[in-house]
């Protein structure tokens, strides 16, 4: 990591790096939560409807209950990293 | 005890609690009033958050609208949790940084025009106050049902009671009320669902219910429930009926509708820290689930019930008899519903009993006509009522009852309070205050806040008299209006170092006139009824719904802001500093008051 407190170049450096991380995380993320909501809930759910869950199929259960459990854990997994990636940079408060 | 008192009981109780939380955390200073001091855990926060957000619709209304179309209303439960990630990854942390206490001073700063904060003052309340019409049509279902009296006193006694606590208690009040207001409303909605998930599949856990075994008759739940109502026409509940195009643009019009609506984002505001804000959306979301994963299985397992009550002898058989109705308790509810004028069946052929079928189907006209039958009997089933009556409907309890009564009217004060809130500081802090008169007093300021609030609520009741659909279809609309106008705008302001003044100015006009025109063309001018052009049953363009508008909407904002960006002058270098500022957590520190 860069020096923080005395070279304001490498700072404004570090922070675009750190904005370049998050924005990679914010995109991996984002095409999650399209996949398990437009695309298996919505869009692919005929190529799903092979796959029996509990009297329906996996595409009724992604759109109904699987996309919801996905978003929860992509809140979750994103606030971890970030606050990890923000030790890494020196930027947490 | 009857039930009206058991239910009187319910619903007194839990308003005492929150009126007396209410006057024991008296907001005091302004910042008190709108941002609780900022004192406040991710886990309160977001409890708080969930029942600010879970409001009529996600209460009384959605489970209703799920109930009788099935899949293709999956929308509700994608598009209305969807949108937590991206108000999570996308502003919640960089707002919180910005360290301001209301949306439009984050867009006055950003896009450095006193005007663009205006333009962005007025789409939050427009988006408000249509979302408060829909708040204000569930709480006149559920005041009408549980004070026995009609819809329109219904909706009167609680405009009162909404205005007496949010105009006394502020942010703070809100806060912890709404703690309260959740711990109520989440029981009040599992535990009917828990005893119905255990009637029908013997499972305890809703959620795994619905795909579960149906115990009666050993077949999966969803099996069953797809094959009675294909036997009376209707459409296939798991099947997928709706046009995809729409479907889709549906569920993400309410998506990024959720990161737009100002009550729901002003909650980030008021975590300690930039990190907190992440954590607190999570939390949010894992209250918001609680009652998300449980509602599907409340509207398919209502509608089996409802059907087999209809058909107690099977569908092959005989109908339900009128002196069934009339004489068997586990028929009550229908009497008790048709005294708001919410629920209605009529005897058509005069047999003497109440053939329940989808009349419009080819199949079931000619066996219908083999039968002697002329046309559905259940001539009114209002959507909002499901939730309500879902515990009468199958017979449990008179406690179960009382508690959803409580329930309901806990999600639909809760977010009207809110909204209120966010309407009345967006007058009076960033209109009055940050607009017209900047010397205004602190007394003045808050004075003016209330007036706000009681203005906003007589607009909402007048309107809620006749609202433009059921209450979560309102809400969509309003979720619409914030999805075009508020949105894009704030995630260019911290995504983008080009979208200058007028760019955002001339986007955010672009997207909420178009998307107002494209309601009220189909809902009818400032959703006075009979004044629209075009129905949502044959919409302007193509298939596309004007409640799924909104997606389109912000498309038009984000193009607009590119194009006339381009064609205007580039943005001032401190401004580019204060995003890249937005952008990292370092040194948040406290909010200040922008003046």
């Amino acid at each position: 990591m860069t020096d923080q407190t005395s070279n304001t170049v490498s700072t404004a450096e570090s922070d675009r790096s750190y904005w370049k991380a998050n924005v990679r995380l914010i995109r991996i993320s984002l095409v999650i939560w399209a996949l398990v909501s437009f695309g298996f809930g919505i869009l692919l759910r005929p190529m799903l409807s092979g796959i029996p869950v509990g009297g329906t199929d996996l595409g009724f259960w992604f759109a109904q209950q699987g996309s919801i459990l996905v978003f929860l854990a992509l809140i979750f997994f994103y606030a971890w990293r970030m606050n990890k990636i923000d030790k890494d940079y020196g930027v947490e408060e | 005890m009857d039930q009206f008192t058991i239910n009187l009981l319910f619903v007194g109780a839990s308003f005492a609690l929150y009126i007396g939380i209410a006057i024991w955390a008296r907001a005091g200073s302004t910042s008190e009033f709108y941002a609780a001091g900022r004192g406040v855990h991710p886990v309160t926060n977001g409890m708080a958050t969930a029942a600010d957000w879970m409001s009529a619709a996600s209460f009384i209304s959605m489970a209703g609208l799920i109930a009788f179309t099935g899949y293709d209303n999956s929308s509700f439960l994608m598009g209305w949790t969807g949108g937590y990630v991206l108000l999570a990854l996308l502003l919640a942390p960089y707002l919180r940084k910005f360290g301001k206490f209301t949306v439009s001073e984050f867009i006055g700063d950003r896009f450095y025009s006193p005007t663009a904060r205006l333009v962005a003052v007025i789409c939050l309340i427009v988006a408000s106050v249509t979302y408060v019409i829909g708040q204000m049509t569930g709480v006149g279902v559920a005041f009408g049902r549980f004070l026995e009296v009609s819809n329109t006193t219904g909706l009167l006694i609680g405009a009162c009671v909404v205005f007496a606590y949010a105009v006394f208690g502020g942010m703070k009040g809100v806060t912890y009320t709404q703690v309260a207001q959740y711990c109520v409303l989440i029981t009040a909605y599992t535990i009917p669902a828990i005893f119905i998930s255990l009637q029908l599949t013997g499972n305890p856990i809703p959620a795994l219910g619905l795909f579960g075994e149906h115990q009666a008759s050993g077949e999966p739940l969803l099996v069953k429930l797809d094959q009675i109502v294909r036997e009376l026409g209707f459409n296939e509940y798991t099947a997928h009926h709706a046009d995809t195009l729409n479907m889709t643009l549906f569920t993400l019009s309410l998506m990024i509708g959720t990161a737009g609506l100002p009550h729901v984002i002003m909650r980030f505001f008021t975590v300690p820290k930039v990190s907190d804000a992440r954590w607190s959306a999570g939390w949010t979301l894992v209250f918001i689930a609680l009652l998300y994963l449980t509602a599907p299985a409340v509207g398919a397992m209502a509608r089996l019930n409802i059907t087999e009550l209809m058909w107690p002898n099977g569908t092959d058989g005989e109908a339900v008899s009128i002196q069934q109705i009339d004489e068997d308790p586990a028929y009550d509810w229908m009497a008790t519903w048709q005294k708001t004028g919410l629920l209605g069946w009529e005897d058509k052929n005069g047999d003497g009993m109440i053939q329940y079928y989808n009349d419009g189907n080819a199949e079931m006209q000619a066996k219908a006509e083999a039968n002697g039958w002329q046309g559905n009997e259940l001539t009114n089933f209002n959507r909002d009522i499901l939730v309500l009556a879902n515990p009468e409907i199958a017979n449990l309890p008179g406690w179960v009852i009382g508690l959803v009564a409580a329930g309901g009217l806990a999600a639909a004060l809760s977010t009207a309070a809110g909204l209120l809130l966010a309407i009345s500081s967006a007058v009076s802090h960033d209109l009055i205050k940050g607009q017209l008169r900047p010397d205004i007093s602190e007394k003045g300021e808050l004075m003016s806040a209330r007036v706000a609030m009681a203005g906003a609520i007589l607009v909402a009741t007048y309107l809620g008299l006749n609202p433009p659909g059921f209450a979560a279809q309102t809400v969509a609309l309003a979720f619409g209006l914030a999805a075009a106008s508020i949105f894009p705008a704030l995630m260019m302001g911290i995504f983008s170092k080009k979208v200058n003044n007028s760019g955002a100015v001339a986007g955010m006009l672009a997207g909420l006139i178009v998307t107002l025109l494209y309601i009220f063309l189909h809902k009818g001018w400032f959703f006075i009824p009979g004044t629209n052009t075009f129905t949502d049953a044959d919409p302007l363009l193509g298939t596309i719904k004007s409640t799924s508008f909104g997606a389109i909407g912000a498309a038009i904002n984000f193009t607009v802001a590119y194009i006339v960006t381009s064609m205007t002058k580039p943005i001032p270098n401190e401004i580019k500093e204060l995003v890249e500022s937005v952008r990292v957590p370092r040194g948040a520190g406290a909010a200040q008051d922008g003046h």
